[in-house]
């Protein structure tokens, strides 16, 4: 994953002294600048057009309707699950890959890339398949009325299927570039296990680990595909953000579509930020 | 004790190993083989009907080209664009730099509706491209379009550290040996750089097979025509076709396989060709 190796440990190598006429330069860096602008940064813009070519009042109304708000506690409810449990996985993995030798490490850490490579429809179909009314777990569940798929516990299994790669990854790297020598000072001074990993190895990891949540968060947050397959779309109940804006969208309600995705697109911003924040906050002095 | 000291010597092996297995096997190894349980116990024909029918096939085929263009997209707008974000220092290269994340960052859905503001017919851009006779919304143009919009990062941070890492006395050795820039391009930087373009690439079309919620807005999702194959599946999971959805998925599931394995080989070749990458 090249997300995760190239952010924090960014090389400083010497430019080459040779390079190319000034015009060619130029031109290069114009396509480049051309092809981000009209691939990325103009559907971007169009997000926020959109969502505010009703005036505001209309933006306000959209993502203030009750099905926005509920849809929005869902997003935020979910989020708060998953985030939490998949950085506290993140780390422990991190931990066990980077601190020990073991034999199926490799095979370890393609299991947690693993969900990088399934589509997440397929990672909806696999919960529907064994946790589904028709499921492997069906019956048994039924008989004891616990509702996963088509409920509130489906849509957070499927947001942590999909979003188990990002914390490990980025602890992982931070981990393994700088090596465990401080660790094991602390041990021969006498540290237990867990004052070892407050005091030595969570300040290390430290700007990984939050550039690794945002990431996990941004996903948990704006996750698609695997949620809108076991979700059910119930409404009130089981209707994440950006399944909302695709029901408005369906009904032709475009701005308040685009209303609600604006609050998606808020959420990437603040993450590119937390980025660049972390990349300036972990550059070696 | 000999054998904990080959282990290492930190303690709470067995804790994080331990907690790290039982999750993803809970959350990721059980579902996942229920899928493959679910087709081992298909009849054969079933799966090979739900999976040659016309309609599969003609998902199965947009899937894998569509990808495979996007990716080849990807590749060559990648390496121009990690040139740049490496080689030359101008002004708004940070913003060219973060705008290189947006496509990880932002949520599918939101992508997929923003380029369908921006591609159809009445948007910003579409309305350009209509008197030209493109049409990209709602045509597999559209598909193409959204799985390159959420590769764009691969190719980029795959190259960008490897392109950094160049000996800047290579290509200096190459001027003073009379080489001119597209030669030493040619003959020194591109062989160095082709094995993290092509692992960036196969990143890429695996993640735009697998793509899902920037494709269903702006595919139209025209059955045989513009269906993308994980479109297929939950239409099948829609009918409560769990068979056919199970058929689909395997196939789907192989081809990610594969392109994981091709991943695999290329990075160990690409750390073969220049040592352990410098980041």
């Amino acid at each position: 994953m090249p997300f995760g190796e190239s952010i924090l440990i960014a090389p400083q190598i010497r430019q080459p002294g040779v390079t190319e006429p000034a015009p060619v330069r130029w031109l290069l860096v114009s396509a480049a600048a051309v092809l981000l602008g009209l691939f990325v940064a103009v559907p971007l813009g169009a997000v926020f057009a959109t969502a505010l070519r009703g005036g505001l009042g209309r933006y306000l109304e959209a993502i203030l309707h009750p099905d926005a708000r509920s849809a929005i506690g869902l997003t935020l409810l979910t989020a708060a699950i998953v985030v939490p449990v998949n950085a506290l996985f993140g780390i422990a993995a991190a931990w066990a890959i980077a601190n020990f030798r073991f034999r199926g490490k490799r095979l370890l850490i393609t299991l947690i890339d693993l969900p990088f490579s399934v589509s997440p429809v397929i990672a909806g179909l696999a919960l529907v398949l064994v946790f589904g009314r028709q499921g492997w777990l069906g019956d048994w569940l039924d008989a004891r009325q616990v509702r996963i798929v088509f409920a509130v516990p489906g849509v957070v299994l499927a947001t942590a299927f999909v979003t188990v790669p990002y914390v490990a990854r980025e602890v992982l790297a931070v981990l393994e570039a700088q090596g465990s020598d401080e660790e094991a000072a602390a041990l021969t001074l006498g540290a237990s296990a867990w004052q070892i990993l407050a005091r030595v190895t969570l300040p290390k990891i430290r700007w990984g680990l939050l550039y690794g949540i945002a990431l996990c968060n941004a996903r948990a947050m704006g996750e698609f595909g695997a949620v809108s397959v076991v979700s059910g779309h119930v409404r009130g109940e089981t209707i994440t953000l950006p399944l909302h804006a695709q029901i408005l969208y369906d009904q032709y309600d475009a701005v308040g579509a685009f209303a609600v995705a604006s609050l998606l697109a808020l959420l990437a911003l603040f993450t590119l930020v937390t980025k660049k924040y972390v990349e300036r906050r972990s550059r070696p002095v | 004790m000999t054998v904990r000291r080959a282990r290492g010597i930190l303690p709470g092996f067995g804790l994080s190993l331990g907690t790290s297995v039982l999750y993803l096997t809970l959350l990721v190894l059980v579902p996942l083989a229920g899928v493959a349980l679910r087709g081992a116990t298909a009849r054969w024909e079933d799966i090979w009907h739900a999976s040659t029918s016309a309609r599969a096939l003609a998902s199965f085929r947009l899937s894998f080209f569509a990808s495979v263009a996007a990716g080849a997209g990807n590749a060559v707008a990648g390496l121009l664009i990690a040139w740049v974000l490496v080689r030359y220092r101008f002004a708004g290269r940070s913003v060219l730099d973060a705008l290189v994340d947006v496509p990880f960052a932002l949520p599918t859905a939101v992508a997929g509706l923003a380029l369908t503001a921006v591609y159809s017919a009445d948007g910003w851009l579409g309305r350009w491209l209509a008197p030209l006779g493109i049409e990209v919304a709602y045509t597999p143009i559209g598909v193409w379009l959204a799985m390159t919009f959420v590769g764009l990062p691969f190719v980029v941070r795959t190259v960008q550290p490897v392109l950094a890492g160049i000996d800047a006395h290579l290509e200096e050795a190459a001027a003073v040996l009379g080489a001119g820039r597209l030669q030493a391009f040619g003959r020194v930087i591109f062989p160095t750089v082709l094995p993290a373009v092509l692992t960036g690439f196969t990143l890429a079309v695996a993640r735009a097979l697998g793509e899902y919620g920037s494709i269903v807005f702006i595919s139209g999702n025209l059955p045989l025509r513009t269906e993308i194959a994980p479109l297929l599946i939950v239409a099948r999971l829609e009918q409560y076709d769990y068979a056919g959805a199970t058929a689909l998925a395997l196939v789907l599931l192989l081809a990610s396989f594969a392109l994981l394995f091709a991943t695999n080989v290329l990075q160990r070749w690409s750390v073969r060709r220049l040592g352990p990458s410098p980041g």
